[in-house]
């Protein structure tokens, strides 16, 4: 099997809000201190990948974050404009900019015209071998198939044309699983490993791009094992609590109220992610089984460069493993 | 002098003045559960039809609120459902579950000139292929139906949950988007007839690149979409007008939902400065999976260091002769007590990171209500309920 980071292409997915930009930045900075020249980019320019990395706002032009990791923002026109004068060597620049908003035009109704713009600088960058590994911090689970798909459907709808032509080396690069690869975050709630579900089977079904892995973000710690538990309980009955109290020079009921909390908010999760491993499990008959990774829940003041790193050293503890 | 109506300080005085609430904002943050807890609150306490217009429910709790397509009409709740979950509705709560494929092509057959069109844009290929998705599919279609209902007059009150969108703005934005893509002049460029294009010279190199990319063949059945997309077009602009006069008078409001995480609390902030700024109306926040207010109570976080740093000396007196833990080990006691401080302090983090945040807020609705975290997963009218009683009065 290939590990993780040995691939070319990550596209990193999963339902709003699970943290994608968070995991994909984590990915990238470990990727890069590992020593691989590696490209991040954010599709959906919100920012927070910047903010992921505490650094100014990223561009079409990718910038150096890091030592060795480069940070980029896709555009679709200025991908096109890209495109345009690269691949199809364009007589006159003075062209490119209404082609480029006629395209954009085409592009909103057209399936896939779009996304192999999008998909086609990704994938450029890793034919050209700028970089060791480019990450994408991709669009939601619900839009991801039709990026992926988009040289597919473009076969189908468009005979002839460069966009056409550009298809068959995408495909090569994104069918290939030692180069490409999705990777589907979730959080262990019910929505998030619903989709998670639901996308790894339509990714067979409707794309040649493999499964690379399903990271599970923010998993809360388990506080206690059956006889903590049970010792927990004993805590919690009221000659405990007196003594606890005159003790501690106050009431302990909040405290023990809280572990309680989170005793039983990570219960209601573990049937989730019981229910993402199961189904993993009976995913691929026969096939290599599909890399799970967890990233625990970090109890932090903010959020900026030193929770990246900190998710960074989980996934790379969990690799290890 | 009259004084102005003060604005309604709960989520209840504000459905009760509006005939929309527009439940908004960013992914994963329990929207879907938020908008049938509103619906259910209404059904019950104010009477009337109530609906709720959904997207994507979670499957528990669409089959609980008997959820199906739209293709299926609305499916109303039933009055057992209310009485299982112990609650005695005074109106009644109807739900709805959109189907965009099947909106869209309803859209095409209504706003067609005439039968023999409508059915060559539902047979075009290219049609096929994008009434999944033509500009922000899912959005104009939630707000297409939106109007349709509610211009139908059989519902008291609609609640909609918006559907998943990269931006919440998205939603806003869809009929005017599509009212710009009808009036866009590629749409003219491209649906000049292709013969003549040649004759104009002034769009000449543009065809000609367009030519080279996309092939001229694939560009000619683009263009005899848009020609036949075209013939919708009236109608189309007529009713988007429509539905964004809708959205921003008076009888609409918007729900903006959020936790108090970091990512998604600056998407609802930002979304809640543009809302009034594009001439919406901004009626509440709704904060969920808060988590409790306990955490905060003075004098918690040194009793929870004690817990930590004097657990040995803790578990010995709990576990001597006289102790009320005698014959458990001390070991395992001691254990059990630096991680119910440790996970103290852990919470109290987010928490207070949590609290931080809140009170940042600035320009904040009229109604601000807090759902705390709960123990599981809402997947039934009865969790609904509990969840409304949070966000209601």
């Amino acid at each position: 099997m290939v590990e993780l980071l040995d691939r070319k292409l990550l596209f990193v997915t999963g339902k709003g809000g699970v943290g994608k930009t968070t995991v994909s930045a984590a990915l990238s900075l470990l990727a890069a201190s590992q020593g691989k020249r590696t490209l991040v980019c954010e599709l959906d320019a919100k920012g927070d990948l910047a903010a992921s990395f505490e650094t100014g706002p990223t561009s079409f032009d990718a910038r150096e974050v890091a030592p060795k990791l480069w940070a980029m923002s896709m555009d679709t026109e200025a991908s096109l404009r890209q495109y345009l004068s690269l691949q199809l060597k364009l007589p006159k620049a003075a062209h490119i900019g209404p082609v480029a908003k006629m395209f954009d035009f085409v592009a909103s109704a057209a399936p896939g015209v779009r996304e192999i713009v999008t998909v086609g600088k990704l994938c450029w960058e890793v034919r050209e071998r700028h970089y060791d590994l480019v990450v994408v911090d991709a669009v939601a689970s619900g839009h991801i198939i039709g990026q992926l798909a988009a040289p597919q459907a473009i076969n189908r709808l468009v005979q002839v044309g460069l966009i056409r032509q550009q298809t068959g080396w995408m495909l090569e690069i994104l069918s290939d699983p030692r180069t490409s690869g999705v990777l589907v975050v979730a959080t262990p709630e019910e929505m998030p490993v619903t989709e998670t579900i639901e996308l790894i089977d339509r990714l067979r079904t409707e794309t040649t791009v493999s499964l690379a892995g399903v990271i599970v973000n923010r998993v809360l710690p388990e506080l206690f094992a059956t006889r903590e538990g049970q010792t927990f309980e004993a805590i919690c009955t009221e000659p405990a609590r007196e003594l606890l109290a005159s003790k501690l020079g106050g009431r302990p009921e909040p405290l023990l109220d809280a572990a309680r909390l989170m005793v039983k908010m990570r219960r209601s999760r573990a049937a989730h992610l019981e229910r993402l491993r199961e189904s993993l499990s009976t995913s691929v008959p026969g096939g290599s089984p599909v890399p799970l990774l967890y990233v625990p829940y970090l109890f932090l003041r903010s959020y900026g460069l030193r929770s990246t790193r900190q998710i960074a050293a989980a996934l790379a503890a969990e690799l290890e493993s | 002098m009259t004084r102005p109506p003060k604005a309604p300080v709960t989520l209840e005085a504000l459905a009760a003045a509006r005939e929309i609430l527009v439940v908004c904002g960013p992914g994963g943050v329990g929207k879907t559960t938020v908008a049938a807890a509103a619906a259910a609150m209404a059904a019950c306490h104010q009477g009337g039809k109530v609906l709720v217009l959904t997207v994507d429910p979670a499957r528990r709790l669409a089959s609980a609120l008997g959820l199906s397509p739209a293709r299926a009409g609305a499916q109303r709740v039933p009055v057992s459902a209310f009485v299982k979950a112990g609650a005695v509705p005074n109106g009644e709560l109807w739900t709805e579950m959109l189907d965009t494929k099947w909106s869209w092509d309803r859209l095409v057959s209504q706003h067609a000139p005439d039968a023999a069109t409508a059915q060559r844009i539902l047979d075009n290929p290219l049609y096929q292929n994008i009434s999944g998705r033509f500009v922000q599919s899912h959005d104009y279609i939630a707000v297409e139906r939106l109007y349709e209902l509610h211009s139908q007059g059989a519902y008291d009150l609609i609640v909609v949950d918006t559907p998943p969108t990269r931006n919440a703005i998205d939603f806003l934005l869809a009929p005017e988007r599509m009212a710009d893509f009808f009036s866009s002049r590629f749409l003219r460029l491209l649906t000049v007839p292709y013969r003549s294009r040649f004759a104009d010279m002034a769009s000449r190199p543009f065809y000609h690149v367009a030519d080279r990319i996309l092939g001229s063949q694939f560009l000619q059945d683009i263009a005899e979409f848009f020609i036949l997309f075209q013939t919708l077009s009236e109608g189309f602009v007529a009713r988007a007008e429509e539905v964004q006069r809708l959205l921003s008078d008076r009888r609409t409001t918007f729900i903006v939902v959020s936790t108090l995480e970091t990512v998604p609390m600056r998407e609802a902030e930002t979304f809640m400065g543009l809302l009034p700024a594009k001439g919406f109306h901004l009626g509440g926040l709704v904060l969920n999976r808060v988590l409790p207010a306990y955490l905060f109570s003075p004098g918690l976080a040194p009793r929870a260091a004690r817990l930590c740093e004097d657990a040995e000396d803790l578990s010995r007196s709990l576990c001597a002769e006289n102790g009320p833990l005698h014959g458990t080990e001390p070991g395992l006691v001691e254990r059990v007590l630096q991680e119910v401080g440790a996970n103290f302090n852990n919470i109290g983090v987010v928490a207070r990171r949590e609290a931080g945040q809140r009170s940042e807020l600035s320009d904040l609705p009229s109604v601000v209500v807090s759902v705390p975290e709960l123990d599981q997963d809402v997947h039934d009218l009865e969790g609904v309920l509990a969840l409304g009683r949070h966000i209601w009065s």
